[in-house]
């Protein structure tokens, strides 16, 4: 009886916080249509999201496409296909891993440093402070730290896959003798419009979700300095989690579409 | 200090009701605050002091009662109409709340951010409202680089750069040594005189109380307890009451 009482407590606030981040969304939708529109603060976020998160990024592509072109060349070779290895490299990050990756590293920084940047602010009363001067913090924080992120994250992983590419493209040239033009002559012959614009449209979706979950984590944040590092843990768990449902949602629309 | 009662209420709460589920924390909290007057509020923690000032800025609703602020009640105002309101009240946040993202200058001037005033205003503005608190000197440094008392300070310069009707200081003094207490009542002192402000000051530091206080209340079980001079409070034999000044 108390086994099935917890499941079903778990199960109430499970869906109780979803109720709350749709809310909370709905919110979003309303507020970012209306005026007075905080473009000062837009761009400062979208800096510090974008400008920010440049090196990281760049050092997971780089890796990610490093390991990935190493690790799949001994199985490509006993095939004698490996001449197949940048169409099979680029369709791959491009489409699937790429994107995943870098809007999880994402996730890490930049929905857990929103998380606890406005679960601090709520803690020591600043949002309040905020709201008592005239302005409304919904807008000013909330919303432009949305757009940044829904902004600035597809740019994140159109950078992070150009540098896996580049990444796997020195592998191919020290391990097999192919030239860089060769190489991205083969890539650009394999990737579709099929591969670039789902997985492009894909990553405004985890943008707009690592936005939001940092956010309403932060914004909501309740018991002092525990509640802080709580937000910051809990939107990268929600956050991580979210991504793979939208994953999951934008491949099966994909092939709905473009049949992968 | 000279008791202003006989000049009309520029505030006014009446009957103020705010219940936590079954914690009834206001049960019927009335009270005025006259032009130029400084009353001063005690309360044990708990007591529903915070609650009551939350409510009247507008970050908490009550559950029912009327806040009325300048002869409009807060209740029935668009939110749009409460924000203009809201640049005649200034409010100093117990922990300060300075914008730990922002250097003591963009503190100051956020609150004018809305009102459309040319750069050199704004910069007079900032500049008078740091000089009146003796802070001049730390237009430039981030909140991090100054300490509780310098906090403190700013938070009162930022307060005051619309030049508010009214003040609502919460707990002004808690946290802060003796001196640096003394500095800060003084200031508010200063700004009353300078400004000729209104002041609701919630607070549990007696001598604050005593300094700057027109008329005080002690707001016990979510009422209006008891009103009075500080003096007459203070000689009062109710036990409640004494409790207070010990």
């Amino acid at each position: 009886m108390t086994t099935s009482l917890q499941i079903f407590n778990t199960l109430k606030n499970f869906f109780i916080e979803i109720g709350e981040l749709s809310y909370f969304a709905g919110r979003f939708f309303k507020e970012v249509f209306t005026k007075p529109f905080e473009f000062k603060e837009l761009l400062r976020q979208c800096y510090n999201i974008g400008n920010r998160s440049l090196f990281l990024v760049g050092i997971t592509g780089f890796i990610l496409g490093l390991v990935f072109t190493l690790q799949s060349r001994p199985t490509l070779m006993e095939f004698g296909a490996e001449s197949w290895m940048p169409s099979m490299v680029s369709i791959s990050i491009v489409r699937e891993i790429g994107p995943v990756i870098i809007a999880l590293i994402c996730a890490g920084k930049i929905s857990s440093g929103i998380g606890a940047e406005l679960g601090s602010m709520r803690v020591t009363e600043q949002i309040d402070a905020m709201e008592v001067s005239g302005t409304n913090p919904f807008k000013y924080l909330v919303v432009t730290r949305i757009m940044a992120t829904t902004l600035m994250i597809p740019l994140l992983i159109i950078f992070g896959d150009a540098i896996a590419l580049y990444g796997s493209s020195i592998v191919e040239y020290l391990k097999g003798d192919v030239s860089f033009l060769l190489y991205f002559n083969k890539v650009f012959d394999a990737l579709k419009f099929s591969d670039i614009l789902p997985a492009t449209i894909k990553s405004f979706f985890f943008g707009f979700a690592i936005g939001l979950v940092g956010t309403y984590k932060g914004y909501n944040c309740k018991n002092g300095t525990v509640g802080v590092g709580e937000a910051s843990n809990s939107a990268v768990v929600y956050t991580s989690m979210l991504l793979f449902i939208i994953d999951f949602i934008a491949v099966f629309v994909s092939d709905i579409f473009f049949e992968l | 200090m000279e008791n202003t009662n006989n000049i009309a209420p520029i505030l006014k709460i009446k009957d103020l009701k705010k219940s936590f589920g079954d914690n009834h924390v206001l049960n019927g909290f009335s009270m005025e605050l006259s032009e130029g007057e400084n009353l001063v509020i005690m309360g044990k923690s708990g007591s529903g002091k915070s609650v009551m000032i939350k409510c009247l800025v507008g970050l908490m609703q009550p559950d029912s009662g009327s806040l009325e602020i300048m002869g409009k009640d807060i209740i029935k105002l668009t939110q749009k109409e409460f924000n203009d309101l809201r640049s005649e009240i200034g409010f100093l946040f117990q922990g300060s709340a300075l914008y730990d993202s922002m250097t003591v200058r963009e503190n100051l001037e956020f609150p004018l951010r809305k009102q459309k005033r040319k750069l050199e205003d704004i910069e007079k503005l900032v500049i008078e409202a740091l000089e009146s608190v003796g802070l001049a000197d730390a237009i430039d440094l981030m909140p991090e680089e100054l300490s509780g008392g310098m906090k403190r300070r700013v938070a009162l310069a930022r307060a005051i750069i619309l030049r508010p009707k009214i003040i609502i200081y919460d707990e002004p003094t808690t946290g802060l040594d003796p001196i640096t207490a003394k500095e800060i009542i003084q200031l508010m002192r200063n700004i009353q005189q300078n400004y000729k402000t209104s002041s609701l000051i919630i607070t549990h530091d007696v001598d604050c109380a005593r300094v700057i206080s027109n008329r005080m209340i002690l707001l016990i079980d979510g009422i209006n307890y008891a009103k009075g001079t500080f003096k007459e409070l203070s000689s009062s034999k109710d036990k409640k009451i004494q409790a207070f000044f010990k």
